[in-house]
């Protein structure tokens, strides 16, 4: 066999030994060269630790906001996605306008026409609430299309073998089409969640004291650029990365199950 | 059973798949459809089964016309036992939820009674130690085993088979063929789409030929293979006999 850079399709797998030497000794090389890259910039510790609160406070918020737009875009997402097979048409055609319109527009702008175009215009002055609305209406549409998807690749057969054992559409929805897509669609929304929380770091914008606008708060205090913002991205890292493995694990089971 | 079709039309935008089709039948146990791909077998079974309406014309089963609004419909149909080619199954239940999801959602028995039912069904066709097995592991025969059962559990007036053995390999299709024949003990009348011509020959009672937008011929078995009367159907015949 010839051994050739790239790997071939199915990739063969490393052994468990040269797998575990390449990572130390990346981890060596790597904080190594950040080490000698950073070090003198990385020494504002103590002020920094003074703000500790802050910043937890700030991420109990990025969490709480991620799942809180997390329900409420599957809700958005799902009511969409059916509203998009709707016999109604001006229902069907509402729901295409919203998904097009803001799989258009950067979140940037969602949020600050949302907060200060409409949320001020109607008194609606609750940032944080604003927010996760804001939010989940930009998530809802992308988690319309991962369910619209899902349920399209349930094929016809599975429609016409429910209709010939006399399920009503209702009962067909219920016992035939959703457990289907629900194992479908559970990688995707999954990842989807992981873009929640990286994405609500947007809302700092509109001065919600999520994780980035409270290390943001803290470098401008205490003039200590590294030390507010290394932590930052770990914390952002520490949430996303479990969920991105667990993504991961989901599609496994998706793929063997079929 | 009786099947009477008075000026039935079925098109399919500019495609008139059975056109004005007259035809009478009566059998005792099995009534096999045979005849050219895209001849309108399928459709014809669609529309005995109550999952499709003619555009025009009548259909009698047994002296009772077929209805015409939806909940009627789907009420025949789930009298009616109905197995297709392929993707009978669904994929996310085992074999034995497959089996038990009409009895429970459609014909309303509690879960223990429909568990018991489904179990006696799958036993009796050598299904019962892959009654906990997804379709996905499940072979093709022992698929649409499954799904003669599940079509069978609801105790139905009578069955509709669309060709069950056609994505199968010879093995397979014997031992889904053996399951059909197995049906005839059970007294109930089988309408079945084959290309099976031996087991046509030997365990239809009736065989009709649809080509052209009609029935075009339906004798009894013998007379059927034997003394054929039109030449599109002696033709057909020599040329799916030939190898
Ligand atoms: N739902 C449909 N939409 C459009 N054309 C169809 C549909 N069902 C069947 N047809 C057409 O009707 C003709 C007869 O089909 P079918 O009844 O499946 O034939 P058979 O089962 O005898 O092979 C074919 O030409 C097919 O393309
Ligand atoms: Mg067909």
């Amino acid at each position: 066999m010839k051994a050739g850079f790239f790997l071939d399709r199915p990739a063969s797998p490393a052994r468990p030994a040269a797998k575990i030497l390449t990572v130390c000794i990346l981890l060596l090389v790597y904080s190594g060269l950040c080490w000698m890259a950073f070090s003198h910039s990385l020494k504002n510790w103590e002020q920094v630790w003074n703000y500790r609160v802050t910043f937890l406070n700030g991420w109990a918020a990025t969490i709480g906001i991620s799942a809180a737009a997390l329900l409420l875009s599957t809700a958005i997402g799902a009511l969409t996605a059916l509203a998009r097979r709707s016999a109604f048409l001006p229902l069907r055609y509402t729901a295409v306008a919203y998904v097009e319109t803001v799989r258009g527009l950067p979140l940037v702008v969602l949020v600050l026409f949302g907060f200060y175009g409409i949320a001020n215009a109607i008194g609606w002055n609750d940032r944080v609430s604003v927010g996760i609305v804001l939010l989940s209406l930009f998530s809802g549409a992308y988690i319309a299309e991962i369910i619209r998807g899902g349920i399209e690749s349930v094929g016809r057969s599975q429609w016409d073998s429910a209709r010939a054992i006399g399920l009503t559409t209702t009962q067909t929805y219920r016992f035939v089409i959703f457990p289907q897509v629900l194992r479908q669609i559970l990688p995707p929304v999954a990842g989807q969640f992981s873009s929640l929380i990286k994405d609500s770091s947007l809302l700092y914008i509109i001065g919600i004291p999520e994780l980035t606008f409270a290390a943001n708060q803290i470098n401008s205090a205490t003039y200590s650029t590294f030390e507010s913002f290394v932590p930052l991205g770990i914390c952002y890292l520490v949430l996303t990365l479990p969920v991105s493995l667990w993504t991961k694990y989901l599609e496994s089971q998706v793929r063997y199950e079929t | 059973m009786k099947i009477l079709l008075r000026g039935v039309t079925r098109k399919f935008g500019s495609q008139t798949v059975l056109d004005a089709v007259d035809f009478e039948v009566g059998f005792a146990h099995t009534l096999a459809l045979i005849g050219p791909s895209g001849g309108g077998k399928s459709t014809l079974l669609r529309l005995l089964a109550g999952l499709d309406s003619p555009d025009a014309g009548e259909i009698l089963v047994n002296g009772e016309p077929l209805p015409q609004d939806e909940e009627s419909l789907r009420r025949h149909r789930s009298r009616t036992g109905i197995v297709f080619q392929a993707y009978n199954l669904f994929p996310h239940l085992s074999a034995l939820g497959n089996v038990m999801l009409p009895l429970t959602a459609v014909h309303g028995l509690d879960a223990s009674t429909a568990r018991d039912r489904a179990m006696d069904v799958l036993k009796r066709f050598h299904l019962a130690e892959h009654t906990a097995k997804q379709p996905g592991q499940l072979s093709g025969g022992q698929r649409q085993r499954v799904a003669i059962a599940r079509a069978l559990a609801v105790d139905p007036a009578f069955l509709l088979l669309d060709e069950p053995t056609s994505a199968l390999d010879p093995e397979m299709t014997a031992e889904v063929l053996d399951v059909i024949a197995e049906l005839r003990e059970s007294g109930k009348p089988i309408i079945l789409v084959t290309h099976e011509m031996g087991f046509a020959r030997r365990s239809a009672d009736r065989v009709a030929f649809i080509a052209q937008g009609g029935v075009l011929e339906c004798a009894s078995a013998e007379e059927f293979f034997d003394n054929p009367s039109k030449p599109v159907l002696k033709q057909f015949l020599e040329r799916i006999l030939k190898y």
